[in-house]
């Protein structure tokens, strides 16, 4: 009776144990794991006629050969990069300022007021931009009435109009895991630092980053990772000329309709972001799972 | 450093400048948006002509005001049918995942939270791609074995709501699950005790302890499909969400109705937003 | 003449908008002594550690130390180093980083920073664990690397900034046995603060009480103890049974005071010279000052004895420290006494009669009474 009862309650855990993971495994399989099997074998076939594929690398080799898409491809590795560093660099101060600095109601206010913009669709933020920036916009009109310029001024659809843009649109996820790393610095620490001879810069380089290279971690991650499959920001702020790989992606898939290209760019897009990725968690020394937490 | 640390007043100064500035920086677009959607011309953009409402109630061409305009409110509705659809399920999949991840223990768990992590550093667009491509497929080979057309697996609402709900779900996993962990197991071990089953304990304390959770998730879950655009765009069939036409028009050149819209996007949104932070903020209020 | 003192305060007040966190402190501290400073949270004494280290500007005042007015000079050039509260040891980094973190922002060589972590980490009885991570030290470990991380630089003064607290009870009567023998044998001066009387008694050279803001007494151990001079201090240090009364007639060396709620007590009058006649006053004795015999064992009269006898309500049993409750047969007060742990008081009961004796010497008065809410901390 005992064992029976016994053995039931174990096939009524193990049975709870597989009824919640259903939806989990559903998800990630058919939405997830199965499409990104089938976009890789999408992008390795070659079509010969109308529905006849076979085997091939030819999309990949085209890439290659192609300078316009490597260099789309480098370009736009290398902006994303140069946007996660300015991100960083922009928001670190900001983010210290709101933890370390500030005190009670203030600091709230101040860390709600950052993280509001976001809320917002990034397209209503670009077109923001665009008013500010265009040549009929708010900063030429300036310029032109405080006599600085003689005539309009085109601050659009450039590489500093692409960077101003990106670095706005990815600033919350780099100060959201700043702030909550640094909330997590016991002043003493720092006082610590100071009280054994430590100055600003030597506290900030042996204390305050070491003890927030978690957030750093996760910040940089999720902002390259956005600034890389960005589409709107460049293809708005950046016209014609922004040259973003996934303009491309989205070139071969909707408007050449070949997908078999389309795929294997896309998939090259997923490589290149997992790899900068794992390269900056082997750096930072951190694993995916910590930087979510 | 900290206030403790006396600093000299120049930098302390210079340190407050430049968070001002930053603050600006990111006001800034959002101020002009929500100013040029009262500007009377057909652009937004300068000089300024005067103030006028007609960008919201207008009824004239030209300027046909949001409330006026079909094909805005209709893709408005698109959005918020795709929004619910997205938030009812991935808060549904996303609480079954954080009780399958916090509470119970089996071979492999870790590789699959990886793996349930995973569409965080999935680009939008690629997400989008490969669920095009994968359910062109299914439907491509149902059509040739069977010669049923699955017309739901073509580009559509229905891709799009699967498309967001890939991504969203890890979010309202991790939203949930924050909150489940700082749960006292204790709670539900004394309701057992007083003679509750499993399921009226999890009923009656477990649930009404994420209550908080569950509602920030919703929140963000249906702002974060509402406002989706990569993977929307990958997706999208005939009828298309807000997104998808105010990028078209924004291409085509925009007017201020469009600054209207971005202005009511705004203030309700923001208010959600606050909303979401609020709820999630009293969660925890209670928990200290 | 100042360089005899490590360390002094002038007049040293600190504000808070309108609140005097620390009012009008003077305290010198000569070289190489433990100096403790005791008070209730609140009372402003982990301000003026604060001031002292650097974390604070005073409003009013100076301080000097080895001499030297340090107004104005950051925390990270003061030759004073602080023991934290919970200690903040770079979890970042291993131990001998932690202690070698001073000497290297002091731009000392390598070679020496080596030498000098592995003297100080085996000064502190810690001489391996140099690689270790701070997160694999206990914590008695912790404690010890957090000293021998200011140690190191060889500081004028060391402050403590009730370092024990976190600890659990044994290991905190271990750790002040530890911290004792330790500075007595490098010979820096300390400055401790704290909340604990016992840690403060058992410790310190010299323990200045604190209340709110203002220093009541500054002396030895045995000072503060026998000779308390406010009766702030004699209720915060030690135990005390506490009554009020006024002065009444004095006889001889004796001074008579008369208990609000009935009885008389008498007090020396050479000790209580300054009190008039009539005057209100509280009035202290220690519950070990109390000695206790059974009832039929009738005490020889003594002159300047008070002599009472009392019902035990209670025993309470701890060990060494284990005291009995009282009510006096006259009156109805209830008092504390401590119970000898010869063996004969045993097999004492609740209910027994027992004769209550100690000399006016032991009893205490000082003038005023306080208003009930601001009494001492323990008593």
């Amino acid at each position: 009776m005992t064992a029976a009862s016994s053995t039931g309650q174990g096939n009524g855990v193990r049975l709870g144990v597989v009824l919640l993971a259903t939806p989990l495994l559903l998800w990630l399989l058919v939405l997830v794991i199965l499409p990104h099997v089938d976009l890789l074998l999408v992008s390795l076939r070659e079509r010969i006629a109308f529905r006849q594929y076979e085997f091939s690398f030819a999309n990949y080799i085209a890439f290659f050969v192609e300078p316009l898409y490597w260099n789309t491809y480098v370009r736009t590795a290398v902006m994303s990069i140069m946007a996660t560093v300015l991100t960083l660099i922009i928001g670190f101060p900001v983010s210290y300022y709101i933890a370390k600095i500030m005190r009670g109601r203030g600091k709230n206010v101040l860390f709600m007021m950052c993280l509001i913009p976001f809320w917002v669709s990034e397209l209503v933020r670009t077109f923001g931009w665009m008013i500010l920036l265009r040549e009929s916009g708010v900063i030429s009109s300036f310029l032109q009435w405080a006599g600085l310029v003689d005539g309009p001024v085109e601050m659009l659809y450039n590489d500093v109009t692409i960077m101003v843009g990106l670095v706005y649109t990815s600033m919350l996820f780099m100060v959201v895991p700043l702030v909550s790393v640094l909330d997590s610095l016991d002043d003493s620490l720092i006082e610590a630092g100071y009280d054994l001879g430590g100055n600003a810069f030597t506290v900030t380089r042996d204390i305050v980053i070491p003890h927030a290279m978690p957030g750093i971690a996760s910040g940089c991650i999720v902002v390259f990772m956005l600034t890389l499959g960005n589409y709107l920001t460049p293809n708005l702020l950046g016209g014609k000329d922004s040259l973003w790989f996934t303009e491309q992606i989205y070139t071969q898939f909707i408007t050449r309709f070949n997908w078999e290209s389309g795929s294997a760019f896309g998939f090259l897009l997923l490589v290149l972001s997992s790899l900068i990725v794992w390269i900056g968690l082997k750096l930072s020394r951190q694993t995916l799972a910590d930087t979510v937490r | 450093m900290i206030p403790s640390i006396p600093q000299p007043r120049f930098y302390k100064g210079l340190y407050t400048a430049y968070v001002a500035v930053f603050f600006v920086y990111l006001a800034a677009p959002l101020i002009v948006v929500g100013v040029f959607a009262f500007n009377d011309s057909q652009f937004p953009s300068m000089p300024w002509n005067g103030a006028t409402l007609k960008w919201f109630f207008g009824d004239t061409r030209p300027a046909i005001g949001i409330f006026n305009d079909r094909q805005l409110l209709r893709s408005i509705g698109t959005s918020g049918f795709v929004a619910i659809w997205v938030t009812a399920l991935a808060v549904f999949v996303g609480t079954c995942n954080a009780f399958l991840f916090e509470r119970t223990h089996f071979p492999g768990k870790n590789l699959l939270y990886v793996v349930a992590l995973s569409p965080l550093v999935i680009p939008g667009v690629i997400l989008g791609i490969s669920i095009l491509v994968f359910s062109n497929a299914i439907a491509n080979n149902v059509e040739e074995t069977f010669g049923w057309d699955l017309a739901f697996l073509r580009p559509g609402l229905f891709l799009v709501i699967i498309g967001q709900f890939a991504f969203v779900t890890t979010i309202t996993t991790l939203v949930i699950s924050a909150r489940l962990r700082k749960f006292d197991f204790s709670l539900e071990e004394a309701a057992l005790n007083l003679g509750a089953t499993r399921a009226a304990a999890i009923r009656t304390i477990t649930i009404p302890f994420l209550k908080p959770a569950l509602i920030g998730a919703s929140i963000i879950a249906f702002l974060m499909s509402f406002e989706n655009f990569n993977t929307t765009l990958m997706l999208v069939g005939s009828d298309a969400p807000l997104t998808i036409t105010m990028f078209d028009r924004l291409k085509q050149g925009s007017t201020p109705a469009l600054n209207a819209l971005s202005l009511m996007l705004m203030v309700v949104s923001g208010a959600l937003a606050l909303l979401a932070v609020f709820a999630q903020r009293g969660g925890q209020g209670d928990k200290t | 003449m100042a360089d005899q003192f490590d360390l002094e305060c002038r007049n040293v007040g600190k504000n808070f908008d309108r609140f005097v966190a620390v009012d009008n402190v003077s305290l010198t501290i000569p070289k190489g002594s433990f100096f403790s400073i005791l008070g209730p949270s609140g009372c402003g004494k982990t301000t003026l550690l604060r001031m002292l280290a650097g974390f604070q500007e005073p409003t009013s005042g100076d301080i000097l130390i080895k001499g030297k007015s340090v107004l104005g000079v950051p925390p990270n050039r003061r030759p004073v180093n602080m023991v934290f509260q919970h200690l903040a040891l770079f979890p970042m980094m291993n131990v001998a980083d932690n202690v070698a973190y001073g000497l290297r922002r002091r731009g000392v060589d390598k070679a020496t920073i080596n030498r000098k972590v592995a003297e100080t980490l085996a000064r502190v009885g810690l001489p391996d664990s140099g690689p270790k991570q701070i997160s694999q030290l206990s914590g008695g470990q912790k404690q010890r690397i957090a000293i021998a991380r200011c140690l190191v630089l060889e500081p004028a003064v060391l402050l403590l900034d009730e370092p024990l607290g976190a600890l659990d009870l044994k290991l905190r009567e271990h750790m002040k046995v530890e911290l004792k023998q330790l500075q007595h044998e490098i010979g820096t001066t300390f400055v401790y603060i704290t909340h604990d009387q016992s840690e403060a008694l058992v410790m310190s050279d010299q323990v200045a009480v604190m209340n709110a803001g203002k220093f009541e007494q500054v002396g030895t151990p045995q000072d503060l103890y026998y000779n308390p001079q406010t009766a702030f201090v004699a209720s915060f240090v030690g135990e005390s049974n506490r009554w009020r009364g006024t002065v009444g007639e004095t006889t001889g060396d004796y001074v008579a005071i008369n208990l609000d709620k009935g009885g008389v007590i008498l007090a020396d009058k050479a000790a209580h010279a300054s009190l008039p006649t009539g005057q209100d006053v509280e009035i202290f004795v220690r519950p070990e000052a109390i000695a206790i015999g059974r009832s039929d064992a009738a005490p020889d009269p003594v002159p300047g004895n008070n002599s009472l006898t009392g019902t035990v309500e209670n025993v309470l049993f701890n060990g060494a420290a284990s005291s009995v409750q009282i009510r006096e047969t006259a009156t109805g007060h209830e008092m504390s006494v401590a119970l000898p742990q010869t063996g004969a008081f045993a097999n004492l009961r609740a209910g027994d009669v027992i004769n209550l004796a100690w000399h006016a010497s032991q009893t205490r008065c000082f003038a005023g009474v306080l208003p009930s809410g601001i009494e001492g901390g323990q008593s």
